[in-house]
């Protein structure tokens, strides 16, 4: 094959020399090119570089709105100013520090020190010197575009909280991004950006948050605009609607107070939260813009945990309404025959030691059987139940009943609670059980510990027959999960008639009847020390029975439960029992207009009442309205969304 | 035949070139995208496409030439299925069908296309064994050219096709072509440039206009010459540092990781740099020139000279486009601009020249 090459080696030199030489003209006309644009007309083209620069200043997007189930704003976004100290021309920087300092009221140390602090960052990146500019310093920037062409205003989107800490440990409050946040990002934060920080703002925060835009302009050497370059829109973030009642929001809020405590409302036909309350709550607003290092040391070290959301946070004793479990594992495991009854003298001795009951010192219940036991609370009776059940069956219930472990619920930092077990001992103090200790836990005392929201969610779900919807915020929610856990009917019958008799029939709760409605529920009064503990320092307020009331209506097949904690309430049926009661009787009410086609969704102020330390209505802003919440994010949502 | 492969044989001095370019390239790939989001750790990915480059260009220099020569009639018609395919079939990208997706990447099917018309070539030049180019074969020769030229002019892609014609002017030139027939081919081009004119696309024709005058249009294509020549020109002598290009890094300059990475240099490094870099070039294109002369036989040299004719052009056609010499083309700097398939290609037909480097004293 290959005979096409062989011995023809005539090369030609001549042409081949002259492509060298080719290559070297083209060479020498390149380069005679890059000494005239670098060398002869140099300083030309360096006066045009100088005129280049461009100036990008960031669009912020408004993150979406959050509202109600009816569509009423609680949670938006107001527009403001940012000042921004551009860099790119460091001389024209440091020869105007003086006279931004004086006009926008900074310290020059302060200015200096954010200066520095900025090195790092490219130079064409602007940083912000004043994050709410007042009139004044609008006033002061505008006058001087000529003289201070450094100054640019950049307008922001503030959210705005409803006042006094209206469900602010449901909605979170925004924040700067932390470094650590936009490592983990992959990119998608940068450095400055607001995220959610707690509660739902954090939750969902990738639905919440928009994508910030850029306008890029030529600007000259003097910093006025030559023209336009490129402007990217900001995407505005989604609004969320909640499964929140804005008017049981407002009844739950009056009805607790300024007590310490919470209330949860919940449809445990469906997990959704109506009402979420805990307090005392901040106020997220004055952490909008920027919180005082003094202000969040403050509210750390409070006493009273302001940053707690007692709903999904407070792990305590749930005291008797932890009876409702044990009478739910006595009907259910059949270990105790259904008809047992005691004998309550006021106390009860086990292994050589006195347990008292709540009405010790004022004679006892008498004799007692399973209806009366709850009805009245007897404590005598749950010891005995509690002994013979011994504390691994009533772990697997309480567990099963949804305590000891997480709801589920969409909101960030929820606490488990702790339901105690052999095993649980073992490994945690690695040592044995002591029988005693499950006399006390049989009354909802010792080391079992819940939160409010895994209450109503416990005694909703036994209404319903063991039926457990996930609670959640988010309204349409794609999929609920749920729990069953079925009980038999005569379990669910007789459970619900004793809850019914807590506070139809003379029990604990008599105080919180209302005329129509089956409004049931169980008390509790769970000590937070131990008598021989409160015998030694005496009676103190911090040491007072923290109060509970789960209470529900119907008895059968709950449209809503209401889990009431009041810390050192001390009664749990006559403190907690009446807050219950008025947020299902505000249901009730709201129900019967929606029935007779009266109901509209109004949006009427939240109080926070004179009690409140807040701010004072008559300063407070002006009602948003979901119409006109904010008319421009919503052109500016709109046509990002045609650009697209 | 007895093959000397030795180590020693290798154009060590022309890899040491081609290696000190690609490091100014990552530098300058580097300070032109590290501040960006998009695009940053571009230039770890342009080191991973030199490793493989590097890679398969002593790959290649291991199979005797001779032997892909006679393989020519086989990758002239791969190489047409592969342009037609990837007009039926391609993926369509920034406008225009380029790509194929061969294992995970998309790669630039006309830049093989290059590399199988260097080697038709010199195999239908090395068969004519006169010192004369004959009217026929020259024709013969544009035929051959003309096809895939065609096919990829349809994709579309002005930059790539116009390559293959220095690849033909060269080696007709060497082969002997006659004055009166370069003269007459010359005549006839002239004749049908307006034609060639009248089937340009909008932006082919805007792209010319306002390179013509770029004062009409400051915004649009003309804009980017005009940024092009504000950051070469402000560069000075000197530069103005790495890192510290204010056209560059504000993003004045466009592609200025890619097509444009000679103007990011010159802004930083001035005419100091720029003059380094093209003699960097010059050094490289004699070199292949040399080893041209000094191959085994005809086919041998053929080979070369069209390597060497194809990197020249792209030298050309770039680098006067950055100082405004030239419209836009979109033709990258070898070896210096960011791409997978184009420094693929430039150590692809490297390994060519190493090919016949090794076997010059075979016989």
């Amino acid at each position: 094959m290959s005979y096409w090459f062989r011995n023809d080696s005539r090369m030609p030199q001549a042409r081949l020399k002259v492509m060298s030489f080719g290559i070297m003209a083209m060479m020498a006309l390149l380069l005679s090119g890059f000494w005239k644009l670098q060398v002869v007309d140099s300083d030309h083209y360096a006066q045009l570089a100088e005129r280049n620069s461009i100036r990008t200043i960031p669009i912020i997007a408004p993150r979406g709105n959050m509202l109600d189930r009816e569509g009423r704003v609680l949670v938006d976004s107001y527009p403001s100013f940012s000042v921004l100290l551009l860099r790119d021309d460091a001389a024209l920087l440091e020869r105007s520090l003086p006279l931004v300092a004086d006009g926008l009221n900074i310290s020059m140390d302060e200015l200096r020190q954010q200066v520095d602090a900025a090195r790092a960052l490219p130079k064409f990146q602007p940083i912000v010197v004043k994050p709410e500019a007042s009139k004044a310093d609008i006033a002061f920037i505008e006058s001087h575009r000529a003289d201070l062409p450094v100054l640019e205003m950049l307008m922001v989107h503030r959210r705005r909280y409803l006042p006094g800490g209206f469900l602010s440990h449901v909605s979170g409050y925004v924040g700067e991004v932390s470094e650590q946040q936009v490592e983990n990002s992959n990119g998608r934060l940068r450095p400055g950006d607001i995220v959610g920080k707690t509660g739902l703002e954090r939750q969902y925060n990738d639905i919440l948050m928009g994508a910030d835009g850029q306008r890029r302009m030529i600007v000259n050497s003097v910093g006025k605009k030559v023209e336009d370059l490129t402007e990217t829109h900001a995407v505005a973030g989604k609004p969320i609607q909640l499964t929140i009642d804005y008017d049981l929001q407002v009844a739950a809020e009056q009805a607790l107070g300024d007590r310490k405590g919470s209330i949860v409302a919940l449809d445990p036909r469906t997990g959704e939260v109506l009402a979420m309350v805990s307090h005392p709550a901040p106020d997220p607003n004055e952490f909008a813009v920027r919180i005082p290092r003094e202000e969040w040391q403050r509210l750390n070290e409070d006493d009273d945990r302001p940053l707690l959301n007692r709903a999904i946070q407070a792990q305590l004793a749930p005291g008797s309404v932890f009876k409702i479990v044990m009478a739910t594992a006595m009907l259910e495991s059949k270990a105790v025959p259904k008809t047992m009854t005691a004998f309550c003298p006021g106390y009860a001795e086990f292994y050589g030691r006195q347990f008292k009951c709540h009405v010790y010192g004022k004679g006892g219940h008498g004799v007692v059987d399973f209806h009366k036991a709850i009805v009245q609370s007897c404590d005598v009776f749950f010891y005995n139940v509690g002994k013979q059940l011994g504390i691994d069956r009533i772990s697997y219930y309480a567990t099963h009943l949804g305590l000891g472990r997480r709801t589920g619920i969409d909101l960030p930092s929820e606490e488990p609670g702790l339901v105690p077990s052999e095993e649980w001992v073992q490994r945690v103090y690695h040592r044995k059980w002591y029988a005693g200790e499950t006399i006390s836990v049989a009354v909802g005392q010792g080391a079992v510990t819940t939160t409010p929201l895994q209450l109503a969610r416990m005694i909703g779900g036994v209404a319903m027959g063991g039926v457990f919807k996930e609670p959640h915020l988010l309204l349409h929610a794609k999929s609920v999960a749920e729990d069953r856990f079925p009980l038999s009917e005569d379990t669910t019958e007789r459970v619900t008639q004793a809850m019914w008799g807590v506070v139809n029939e003379g029990g604990t709760a008599a105080s919180a009847r209302l005329e129509g409605v089956e409004f049931s529920g169980k008390s509790g009064s769970a000590q937070v020390i131990g008598y021989s503990t409160r015998d030694r320092v005496g009676k103190q307020k911090r040491f007072k029975d923290n109060a509970w009331f789960v209470g529900y209506a119907p008895r059968r097949n709950p449209e809503i439960v209401v889990a009431v904690l009041v810390e050192a309430g001390e009664h749990g049926g006559a403190v907690g029992g009446p807050l219950a009661r008025d947020v299902v009787k505000t249901y009730y009410e709201k129900k019967a207009r929606k029935e007779q086609g009266q109901y509209t969704a109004e949006f009427k102020r939240y109080d926070p009442g004179s009690s409140e330390k807040g701010i004072p209505l008559a300063e407070a802003q002006p009602a948003i309205k979901s119409e006109d919440a904010t008319p421009e994010h919503r052109v500016r949502a709109e046509r990002a969304n045609e650009q697209r | 035949m007895k093959e000397s492969q030795g180590i020693r044989e290798y154009d060590w001095w022309l890899l040491a070139l081609v290696l000190t370019v690609c490091a100014i390239g990552v530098i300058e790939i580097y300070s032109a995208t590290h501040t960006s989001n998009q695009f940053a750790g571009m230039h770890i990915k342009q080191l991973r496409w030199i490793f493989i480059g590097t890679v398969l260009m002593f790959a290649l220099s291991r199979f005797d030439y001779h032997k892909i020569l006679d393989q020519a009639p086989i990758l002239y018609l791969v190489g047409i299925v592969a342009l037609v395919a990837v007009l039926a079939i391609g993926r369509t990208r920034f406008g225009a069908k380029r790509w194929i997706p061969v294992l995970g990447q998309f790669l630039q099917v006309s830049e093989l296309v290059k590399l199988i018309i260097i080697i038709v070539l010199a195999r239908f030049l090395s068969e004519v064994r006169t010192d004369r180019l004959s009217l026929a074969d020259l024709l013969k020769a544009g035929v051959l050219c003309g096809v895939p030229l065609a096919l990829i002019l349809l994709q579309p892609d002005l930059g790539t096709a116009l390559v293959l014609v220095p690849m033909l002017v060269v080696g007709v030139f060497l082969a002997g072509i006659q004055w009166k027939h370069a003269l007459a081919i010359v005549l006839v081009g002239m004749m049908m440039l307006p034609l060639g004119w009248h089937v340009m696309k909008p932006y082919q024709k805007e792209r010319i206009t306002t390179f013509l005058h770029p004062e009409d249009d400051p915004k649009g294509s003309g804009y980017q010459l005009l940024q092009s020549k504000i950051a070469v020109g402000s560069g000075g002598f000197y530069g103005k540092g790495l890192g510290n290009g204010s056209q560059n890094q504000l993003g004045f300059v466009p592609v200025r990781y890619s097509d444009f990475i000679l103007a990011a240099l010159a802004e930083e490094f001035g005419f100091v740099g720029v003059f380094v870099t093209l003699m960097l070039y010059m050094g490289l294109l004699l070199r292949l020139v040399q080893n041209g002369r000094r191959a085994n036989d005809r086919a041998g040299m053929f080979l070369v000279m069209g390597v060497a004719a194809a990197l020249s052009f792209h030298v050309l056609v770039n680098v006067a486009m950055v100082i405004g010499f030239m419209p836009v083309t979109g033709i990258p700097l070898p070896l210096m601009s960011y791409g997978g398939s184009a420094t693929l290609f430039v150590f692809l037909s490297l390994g060519l020249v190493m090919n016949v480097r090794i076997r010059r004293f075979v016989n």
